[in-house]
């Protein structure tokens, strides 16, 4: 068998199914946006712009503005969360180092919908937090903890802090931390070696946390749904129920080719940034 | 030098954020009273009553099912990728390895809403079976890097060993290569396993009426109302998955040993 015959043949497996049922539906998405709506769910015959201009719906550039300020705000305090905790990671003993490793990957592990769930129970209305809250003359009586931009924020950052944490404690594991003392030796406070010694030698292992943070972010459903409010809806709500409430597909495809256009840049970054740095590849394994 | 204490204070912070709601809610699910913020005494009342719900059943066995068969197909699937991407340095491996890397990045409800799509054009009735195939579609890229990154320390001395001992290709990799490189394939099964148990977005959108799975489950169980069964049915749900977690561990360090 020759060499380039035995490559395609372990290679076709995977080459065939993620070409079906990945790259040819995400195309199909992309041009169902061009269609026009029967009216029961369906596509109707023949191409339109009707379907994108559609997206000028008034209620739309809000909604889009949301959910980008909202991504780009959890992506920065997960970083800014993740920096300090990484860095103790990185300094502290190897065993310690193993034990917080492994504390900070098992939330990833337990089902995401039980996780919001855990939070949409502790932030309950009948919840101890509320009633503390309330003893201690903290909030007002008529004051609610869930269904608010605040506490979708909240579980957002929640979720994925730790695919901040992965690739920024990775990066911070291979600095040389006597750098940092060099820095302070030669009058540097500990505050300026932090961040003109460390913060730049961790910088690609930032520039990873980002993108696992915004593009899922970016795509979020599940968490507005669940804790948020009217006032607090995503993209990713308005894409399914434009799918499961009034059937109206071309239009859910729209909204998803929209989605896709947010994420395509920081996508184009990590795919093919990636070739060389192998950090990112490193987070999803640090993350087995 | 003296240390500051921002990280260690932060670490602890964040551990605590972590882990307070899932133990909040561990710990209401044997509360006897019906309301949160009260103690109503240690109960198991909460796991009676899910026991005696019929559609739960339902549930844990269509998840059993699609878990099972996702785990075995893409395993396969992704373990060949892992060798494709590993012993070759083609233009086709580099088109492989962004088709095997997107997956991975890529929004889940771009999937969930891409493939219905897919399936309604190819008029595939939506069930277990769309279910089934969208598990394999996100669990192949996942396994392909767990297996990738434990071929990467392999030591491939041993094969050229074997081969100059006279061993065929499919000696050596069944008895070599197959055996030294189970535990990652293993782990890569377990990550697919535990993905496609806790897969909820992806799911909701290809599973149709029919095809509940245990998460599906849970989402519409808060939707209509949240009861303390549901407590208690996500602290089930949690020990699987903690047991899952040890069992992989266990191999990961099997391994250095």
């Amino acid at each position: 068998m020759s060499r380039r015959w035995r490559e395609i043949s372990v290679s076709l497996p995977s080459l065939l199914w993620l070409t079906l049922l990945f790259l040819i539906p995400t195309v199909l998405v992309l041009a169902m946006a061009f269609k026009p709506s029967d009216g029961y769910g369906g596509m109707g015959p023949g191409w339109t712009l009707e379907t994108i201009r559609s997206l000028r719906n008034p209620s739309y550039p809000a909604i889009i503005g949301r959910t980008l300020g909202l991504s780009l705000l959890t992506t920065l305090l997960c970083v800014v969360l993740a920096v300090p905790m990484g860095y103790y990671m990185a300094r502290t003993q190897r065993i310690w180092r193993q034990t917080l490793v492994l504390l900070t990957v098992v939330p990833f592990w337990i089902c995401f919908v039980v996780r919001v769930f855990a939070w949409k129970h502790l932030l309950h209305p009948d919840g101890f937090i509320r009633h503390g809250l309330l003893a201690l003359g903290l909030i007002a009586p008529d004051t609610m903890l869930l269904y608010t931009t605040g506490t979708v924020m909240l579980v957002l950052v929640y979720s994925h802090l730790p695919f901040a944490i992965l690739p920024i404690f990775a990066a911070a594991e291979k600095f040389d931390f006597q750098l940092m003392e060099a820095a302070m030796d030669l009058g540097a406070t500990r505050w300026r070696a932090f961040t003109h010694v460390f913060l730049p030698g961790i910088a690609r292992g930032i520039g990873t946390a980002v993108l696992v943070v915004l593009i899922p972010a970016l795509g979020s459903y599940v968490i507005p749904d669940m804790v948020g409010g009217t006032e607090s809806e995503m993209i990713g709500n308005k894409i399914a129920q434009r799918t499961f409430g009034d059937r109206n597909l071309p239009h859910a495809c729209a909204l998803a080719a929209l989605l896709t256009v947010a994420v395509l840049g920081p996508l184009m970054v990590m795919v093919f940034g990636k070739g060389r740095s192998g950090t990112a590849e490193k987070s999803v394994g640090g993350v087995v | 030098m003296k240390r500051s204490r921002i990280p260690l204070l932060t670490t602890l912070a964040l551990l605590l954020f972590f882990y307070v709601p899932i133990i909040v809610l561990v710990i209401d699910s044997f509360n006897g009273s019906r309301f949160a913020g009260t103690w109503g005494g240690f109960s198991v009342k909460w796991y009676a009553k899910l026991l005696q719900e019929r559609e739960i059943w339902q549930a844990v066995r269509n998840s059993m099912v699609v878990a099972v068969a996702a785990t075995f197909c893409s395993t396969v699937i992704g373990t060949c990728a892992a060798f494709a991407l590993h012993s070759f340095d083609t233009r086709l491996q580099r088109v492989h390895n962004m088709l095997i890397y997107t997956p991975l990045v890529v929004p889940e409800i771009l999937m969930g809403i891409s493939l219905l799509l897919l399936f309604i054009g190819l008029k595939i009735p939506l069930g277990l079976f769309t279910v089934f195939l969208a598990h394999v579609t996100f669990c192949i890229s996942y396994v392909a890097m767990v297996v990738l990154a434990r071929l990467q320390d392999f030591d491939f001395t041993l094969v050229e060993a074997a081969q100059d001992l006279g061993a065929s290709n499919w000696i050596c990799l069944r008895r070599i290569v197959l055996p030294l490189l189970a535990p990652g394939i293993l782990a890569g099964a377990l990550l697919a396993f535990t993905l496609s148990l806790d897969d909820f977005v992806i799911t909701f959108f290809v599973a149709g009426p029919g095809a509940t799975t245990l998460p599906v489950l849970v989402y519409s169980m808060i939707k209509h109302g949240a009861t303390p069964v549901i407590n208690a049915l996500s602290t089930l749900l949690l020990a699987v998955t903690f047991a899952v977690v040890v069992i992989a561990q266990r191999l990961a360090q099997e391994k250095h040993t």
